[in-house]
């Protein structure tokens, strides 16, 4: 049944529809940097908030979109629980003010990413609005369901484009007993090797990250398993919790040079790039950080020779595109699935691409 | 789309895919096409038009962009085991066999990845990763004969999905042809692409969005160390709530089964394994991972199971005794059909806290349908396969049966859950999807479908029903259909 919030909703997005006028989404605009710019009337989720249904024993999380992330990481750390893809907040000034619609939207994962896996695959179940007004559920709030197309998984990291996220369940999973970090001098090609060659092995690995000619390494589990795991690997012990948390944040200095920011999401076994400029490297390889002025194709080139893809993160000139440009095929099959869910091109136009 | 196609409408076809370079085989005859008739799902039979069998790529471009031409639909298959009859044959349609293509490309130790072409077998790519020490998660029960291209249509699961997840969690890349004729790569070789994830749409679309010709599986750590309990209980409710208490206690383990007392007897007759027999439910729980993990994680489990009153736990002390506790979970189904001739597997999820109440309105239904039914189902992640037991010798016995089934389905939709964990649509559980989904949703669907394949003709009339008919059966049950060859598990 749509409550009132929903209903409402629904008629601003007819409205908008019918008037042909853009609709901003917008949950708490931690990441209104993110994406291409955002134009035209605010549609604020902020106060659809709570958590609907949290069954800890079922691993399940059901929340409304404008639920702030810190209160739904709070309900799950009261029962040891946390949501495994660790996603970022971005605080402006210390208070945080992302919220988990947007968290889903955005589909940006943290540090344990490549370990416990995305956000994407972690949500179950998704409640959206369409651009032609219709308030839909796709998924569910169980682990296994094959019933339908996987359009929750679609809405993530879709940015608003093809509906408006208004409720999700999540998979959640236990924290881990315990964590460390050690740390290893190396160059940033034995650090990619080193962290391949790591995963391929059972070790407790949660997190890695390359800078300034350290590898640094995350374990989680259970507090023997990391023993003997620091046993193995060696290296030097770290009290890392601030590290990570400020990697996650993008609050290390290596994000304040001031230069715009890429992501450059690659092959996790690909070798560092020769790049004119300081490069920050986790995910095992898999997301490098890169802060430079140089120009949008050669940075694109540069990544699509290994496979990767680069995103125009924060700051810059986005007159280029944000996001890496789209091989025909896949162009045509994301203006024909915009054009299905938001036929008059209300939603976020422009967020992610030029529709 | 007429309902024979006209001897020379079959004729150009032929002739359009007989003149597809480089040259593949086209199978026109009705000897030749009779295997092809079903998949298995067997209460459905249909001949196709003509079947092909490409090798390449290539080929399937062909297949497809002269099937398109045409208005003929084309219907992919990869091995053949789906049991919801998701690659059952349009009679006026090119069956596409995919299990031709069957090169494992490659296999990257250190990207801890394999590329496979689709008709690779689930278990070849595991066994391809081993000498590695990596191994490929999702395991359907099938997996020594299903192949990865139909996994990835199905977004198959198996017994280990609570940890590793389902097929979607571990792929970095699909190739597919669409409708046009278009290569359309999904995913990629990072682990993430620009854009819509196109990986999780294709992933599970049974055929509908694209003809699958390439896979990229991630693959994992072998785990170090694997520990197996079996524990008996002497209610349903006592063994769901340990499976609570293991999962509260912030354990996730590899597997965790549950068995029902008519399952035990049937295991007990067919195998004497010396299992209690005043048991009313077995629980069969594994963790894994490194060695201390799964050490710390076998005591645990071992102290819950005996603090909710398992009356008896075992813990494999081999890899031998390992396997026996296996085989009465593996076993089951065969074991199942010492009982009666037939059984039909049902496939819901259900959000774990509701298992006792839906096993008790299911032995209800059972008395109501006055039919025997046993339950063997995924206790950790809330997937239940409840065995439906008829006679098809005797009249109305498998129609009672899918009513049934049909029963079981909607009522997993009434407690919040879902109709199909893992088997899939395909024309099994058209019904039911009207019952899941309302017309808006099912509209979305075809909508997904246009974008892909805005002619219709990419397995038409398969996974989502048409609005069309959700309208007429209205209140209506389930047709459902029966298991071939109940000697190999399934769950």
């Amino acid at each position: 049944m749509a409550n009132e919030f929903v209903q409402e909703l629904c008629e601003r997005v007819a409205a908008a529809a019918a008037g042909k006028r853009s609709l901003r989404i917008r949950g708490g605009g931690s990441k209104d940097f993110y994406g291409g710019a955002s134009a035209g009337d605010i549609l604020d989720m902020g106060g659809y908030s709570g958590i609907v249904a949290y069954e800890p024993r079922e691993l399940v999380l059901t929340v409304r979109a404008g639920t702030p992330l810190e209160e739904v990481e709070r309900a799950l750390a009261a029962e040891r629980q946390m949501l495994p893809f660790e996603p970022p907040h971005f605080a402006a000034d210390g208070a945080s003010r992302a919220t988990i619609g947007g968290t889903v939207a955005t589909g940006l994962s943290g540090p344990r990413r490549p370990y416990a896996g995305s956000v994407r695959d972690f949500v179950l179940g998704t409640r959206v609005v369409n651009g032609k007004a219709e308030d839909l559920s796709f998924g569910g709030r169980v682990i296994k369901n094959v019933a339908g197309y996987d359009v929750s998984r679609l809405m993530t990291g879709a940015l608003g484009t093809l509906g408006v996220i208004t409720e999700i369940s999540f998979k959640v999973l236990p924290q881990p007993r315990a964590e460390a970090t050690l740390a290893f001098e190396m160059d940033g090609d034995a650090a990619i090797q080193q962290a391949n060659r790591w995963a391929g092995q059972p070790l407790p690995l949660s997190a890695t990250a390359w800078q300034e000619g350290v590898l640094r390494v995350r374990l989680s589990g259970a507090e023997t398993a990391i023993d003997a795991a620091r046993k193995r690997l060696g290296g030097e012990e770290l009290d890392g919790r601030d590290y990570w948390r400020d990697l996650r944040e993008h609050r290390l200095p290596f994000f304040a040079v001031g230069k715009p920011l890429w992501r450059l999401s690659v092959p996790q076994t690909a070798a560092t790039f020769e790049l004119p400029s300081v490069q920050l490297i986790e995910w095992g390889g898999g997301l490098r950080w890169v802060s430079t002025d140089l120009d949008a194709d050669a940075i694109r080139s540069t990544v699509e020779k290994v496979g990767g893809h680069a995103t125009l993160f924060r700051g810059g000139d986005k007159a280029a595109g944000v996001f890496h440009p789209l091989q025909p095929a896949i162009l045509k099959i994301h203006r024909r699935l915009k054009l299905a869910f938001d036929p008059a091109g209300v939603l976020n136009p422009g967020r992610m691409y030029d529709f | 789309m007429s309902d024979v196609a006209a001897p020379d409408a079959r004729s150009e076809v032929l002739a359009r895919l007989r003149s597809i370079r480089p040259a593949l085989q086209v199978i026109a005859d009705d000897e030749g096409l009779k295997p092809f008739e079903t998949d298995a799902f067997i209460a459905h039979r249909e001949a196709p038009m003509l079947a092909v069998l490409p090798h390449t790529e290539e080929q399937v471009r062909g297949v497809v962009i002269a099937c398109r031409g045409l208005g003929v639909p084309v219907v992919s298959r990869g091995a053949g085991t789906g049991i919801s009859g998701g690659a059952i044959p349009l009679r006026d349609g090119v069956l596409l066999v995919l299990s031709r293509m069957r090169q494992v490309l490659c296999v990257d130790a250190l990207a801890r990845l394999a590329i496979v072409e689709p008709g690779v077998r689930n278990l070849a790519v595991s066994d391809a990763a081993q000498p590695f020490g990596l191994f490929y998660a999702p395991d359907p029960s099938s997996q020594s004969i299903c192949s990865i291209g139909g996994n990835v249509a199905e977004n198959s699961g198996g017994v280990h999905c609570l940890k590793y997840g389902l097929t979607t969690h571990n792929l970095l890349e699909v190739r597919a042809v669409d409708a046009d004729g278009d290569v359309i790569v999904a995913g990629g070789a990072a682990l993430d692409a620009p854009g819509y994830d196109l990986l999780a749409l294709l992933t599970g679309s049974e055929g509908n969005l694209g003809v699958i010709t390439r896979v990229t599986v991630r693959l994992l750590a072998l785990p170090e160390r694997t520990e197996t309990l079996l524990a008996a209980f002497a209610s349903v409710r006592q063994a769901a709530e340990a499976v609570g208490e293991i999962i509260g206690a912030g354990i996730v383990p590899a597997a965790l089964e549950m068995m029902d007392r008519i399952v035990i007897e049937a295991c007990e007759r067919f195998m004497g394994m010396g299992l209690p027999t005043d048991a009313e439910a077995l629980l069969l729980a594994e963790v894994d991972g490194g060695t201390e993990e799964a050490g710390a994680e076998l005591e645990a489990v071992r102290e819950i199971l005996a603090r909710c009153g398992a009356s008896e736990v075992r813990v494999a002390a081999s890899e031998a005794e390992r396997e026996r506790l296996w085989r009465t979970r593996k076993g089951a189904f065969t074991a199942l059909a010492t009982i009666l001739p037939d059984y039909y597997t049902i496939d819901g999820t259900i959000p774990r806290r509701c298992l006792p109440g839906v096993l008790e309105e299911i032995r209800r239904l059972a008395a109501e349908y006055g039919l025997t039914v046993g339950n063997v189902f995924h206790a950790g992640d809330g997937n239940i396969h409840p065995c439906i037991f008829y006679d098809s010798s005797k009249p109305g016995d498998l129609e009672r049966a899918e009513e049934f089934g049909g029963r079981i389905l909607e009522h997993c939709v009434a407690v919040g859950g879902t109709i199909t964990g893992e088997h899939g649509v395909g024309i099994e559980k058209l019904r039911q999807m009207c019952v899941q989904f309302r017309a808006p949703e099912i509209a979305a669907f075809h909508a997904v479908k246009a974008a892909f394949d805005p002619g219709g003709i990419l397995n038409p009339g398969k996974a989502v029903p048409s609005l069309k008919r959700c309208a007429e059966w209205g209140g209506m049950h389930v047709h459902g259909g029966r298991l071939p060859r109940p000697e190999i598990p399934r769950f």
